[in-house]
């Protein structure tokens, strides 16, 4: 069954995602990682869109690929402003915002 | 009793409240700028309401009924409770009004020269002011509600008078008692209020008296018992007494007029005024004349034993208002002898306390009679009017006392029964006793050696005291005789307690009379042997008695309040105290403690490391799907 495998890469696309969003400090490797969770689901959507032969998954693969990019222009311009105040990317070092 | 709305003078009555009032708001507001004659003002006001009441009265003297009514406005008006202000003047209001504006009047002119010397005249002057046109309000309402708001007013002017001299700590503290023993009675009368409102839906004379036959045998025998207790509130009788000796610390003026001569007799008035529901209930009447005869013998008693010329005049005023509490709960055969020595009383009290108040103005102040002694020949003039007055409360034959004790004593035997007797007794052996404590007052105080303390040179006071003491005098000389003899009260009273009915005798009254003169000549004779045979000790001997020492502290009445209701409400108010500051606070505090720490506790999750709150974000979303798994696949 072709869908199976599919799917598998998906899930372990998005768990490569996580734990690098999870254990990774650099902001911009955060980043890409977080791309590559939205990119899994988008594999996800297309596989069911694929299999049902409709293209409501396409279509919805499509929006999450607009709201990524807008995505990716406002976390870029946060990580370059921050990079410029404290001179270090590290995600450890944005921890003035608690109790 | 049919009751016409007032014309002629008697439609203006409301001018005898207004007149004082308006006296006492001038002086209260007017401040320093009155000092020079506020005093003059305020003795005017109650010179000018006697001399309308005196013409009101007479204008009633000449109507058929006897009653006149006098609509004011509506006082409260809220669902079913409407209440209207108005006046009511028939003979037993006008009686009072008469003394009240009469002897009041005397007092404001005594009190002219008594409180000359003192700073705070006006305010004295304002005050006595308040206090006339609280009283006359008290007796000239025609509704209960409107006898309520001048009973507390009487009750604020005695408070705000007995503290007169309030940096005294000693007065502060007796007007507070005598305040807080007033609220106790005015519990029972504001009790009695509602219950005439719930159960009649009506607090006017007429409404109330009306209808109170129509009402449950136990619904009307509260109602006395309610009455009955603020009456022994205002009064200063048994269980409320201990209050009146205290109020002795205000000025003398204010002890003559406030807590002898008007005030005190309040609750007197409440009961004759309340005449139509006692006749329902006999249980109540019985518990009248018990408070009656215990209060007239714990007063006699305790005035033997006390030094100080002001108390000793007041546990005699709290026995004689005992002689009239007495009278009046015989019914209708003692309401007119009750009113009788009401009126005497006010004659001779009022003098006794302006003579005392004379010999305190020449002894500098002092009050302790062991100080006194020979001042007959010093101050003539006090000396001769308190003589007077002296010899009408002991009863001398046919001065004022002898004749109204006389009918009391006349109708306590009238009842007939066991009870008439010991009644009747008790009231003769309060005689003695009124004669020994009255006898022993006028040996220490006139007669003896001089025991004065050093630089005190007595002088005879000026003539603007001595004649209001002169015309008091006079009134308790002949005040029995007019009342009795000259114009019989009980047919002035008629339209009040209906037409006096010829009482059976059981005793002849010339036997009562002999008896009353016997057993007072022993009571005089009995205070010459112990008091006057013997030099007076100028310090009071400290080994006596138990009976005597009994006598001095007024038979533990004090100590009893406080052991029996002070102490116990100490305790409850300590522990509700504890109560509330550990229980209630303790639980608010405590629940606002715990969500503080929890949420300090809380707060520390919150580290500022984005990614612990990414981990967050995916374990929620973890269980989240978790939890939608598990719900889809069972």
């Amino acid at each position: 069954m072709t869908l199976t495998w599919y799917l598998v890469l998906a899930a372990i696309l998005f768990t490569i995602g996580a734990v690098g969003v999870l254990v990774r400090r650099n902001a911009i490797v955060v980043f890409m990682c977080v791309e590559l969770m939205l990119n899994s689901v988008n594999l996800t959507l297309v596989t069911f869109a694929r299999a049902t032969g409709t293209v409501d998954g396409q279509i919805m693969a499509f929006f999450v690929m607009v709201v990524a990019a807008a995505e990716v222009v406002v976390g870029l311009a946060i990580i370059m402003s921050i990079y410029r105040t404290r001179r270090s990317a590290s995600i450890d070092d944005a921890n003035l915002l608690k109790y | 009793m049919e009751t016409l709305p007032a014309e002629g003078l008697l439609a203006s009555s409301w001018l005898l409240i207004a007149l004082p009032l308006l006296g006492a708001a001038v002086l209260l507001l007017g401040g320093r700028r009155t000092d020079r004659w506020g005093h003059l003002l305020g003795a005017a006001t109650v010179v000018a309401s006697f001399v309308l009441a005196v013409l009101c009265t007479i204008q009633l003297a000449g109507l058929e009924e006897r009653s006149a009514s006098i609509d004011l406005f509506t006082f409260i008006s809220t669902g079913e409770l409407d209440v209207r202000a108005g006046l009511l003047y028939d003979p037993l209001s006008a009686a009072f009004v008469l003394l009240i504006t009469g002897v009041g009047s005397l007092i404001h002119i005594y009190s002219i020269g008594y409180m000359a010397h003192d700073e705070g005249r006006r305010r004295f002057f304002a005050y006595l002011n308040l206090f006339v046109a609280a009283m006359l309000l008290l007796v000239l309402g025609n509704s209960f509600v409107a006898l309520y708001v001048g009973w507390e007013g009487v009750g604020l002017a005695s408070y705000l008078l007995i503290a007169f001299w309030y940096t005294r700590p000693a007065a502060a503290t007796a007007a507070k008692k005598a305040f807080i023993k007033n609220r106790v009675g005015d519990v029972g009368l504001a009790l009695a209020i509602f219950v005439m409102f719930s159960q009649l839906g009506t607090t006017s004379y007429e409404g109330v008296f009306g209808a109170v036959g129509t009402l449950a045998g136990g619904t009307v025998t509260a109602l006395g018992l309610l009455l009955l207790l603020g009456a022994c509130g205002k009064s200063g009788q048994f269980p409320l007494q201990a209050w009146l000796p205290d109020a002795m610390e205000g000025p003398t003026p204010v002890s003559a007029l406030i807590h002898a001569a008007t005030m005190v007799t309040a609750g007197v008035y409440l009961i004759a005024r309340s005449a139509p529901i006692y006749d329902e209930t006999p249980t109540a009447r019985t518990v009248v004349l018990a408070v009656g005869a215990v209060t007239l013998l714990i007063g006699a008693i305790a005035g033997c034993a006390y030094d100080d010329i002001k108390k000793v005049l007041a546990y005699s005023t709290v026995s004689q208002i005992g002689y009239m509490f007495l009278a009046v709960g015989l019914g209708p055969a003692g309401y007119v002898a009750g009113l009788a020595h009401l009126y005497a009383h006010g004659f001779f009290k009022a003098g006794l306390f302006l003579g005392a108040g004379s010999v305190m103005h020449a002894m500098n102040d002092q009050v302790d009679m062991r100080r006194y002694g020979a001042l007959w020949k010093k101050l003539p003039i006090t000396f001769v009017t308190f003589g007077l007055g002296y010899l009408a409360l002991i009863g001398f034959p046919f001065l004022s006392g002898y004749y109204t004790k006389d009918a009391i004593i006349e109708a306590a035997f009238d009842r007939g029964d066991v009870w008439g007797y010991v009644l009747g007794g008790v009231a003769v052996l309060g005689a003695g006793l009124t004669a020994f404590y009255m006898t022993r007052l006028m040996l220490m105080t006139f007669f003896g050696r001089a025991r004065w303390e050093d630089g005190v040179h007595p002088h005879e006071s000026p003539s603007v005291m001595t004649v209001p003491m002169i015309v008091l005098a006079v009134g308790s000389v002949v005040s029995g005789f007019v009342m009795v003899q000259l114009f019989p009260l009980s047919s002035w009273f008629e339209p009040v307690f209906g037409e006096p009915e010829e009482a059976e005798h059981v005793i002849a009254p010339l036997t009562i009379g002999l008896a009353l003169t016997v057993v007072m000549a022993l009571g005089i004779v009995a205070a010459l042997l112990f008091v006057g045979r013997r030099e007076v000790p100028v310090t009071a001997p400290v080994r006596v008695s138990p009976v005597t020492r009994a006598a001095r502290n007024a038979l533990y009445a004090d100590t009893i309040n406080e052991s029996l209701f002070m102490r116990p409400g100490q305790w409850l108010t300590r522990a509700l105290v504890f109560f509330d500051n550990r229980g209630v606070d303790g639980a608010v505090n405590g629940l606002a403690a715990t969500l503080g720490g929890s949420s300090a506790r809380l707060g520390r999750t919150q580290t500022g490391f984005v990614r612990t709150y990414a981990l967050g974000m995916l374990g929620g979303a973890v269980l989240v799907a978790g939890a939608l798994l598990a719900v889809t696949a069972g």
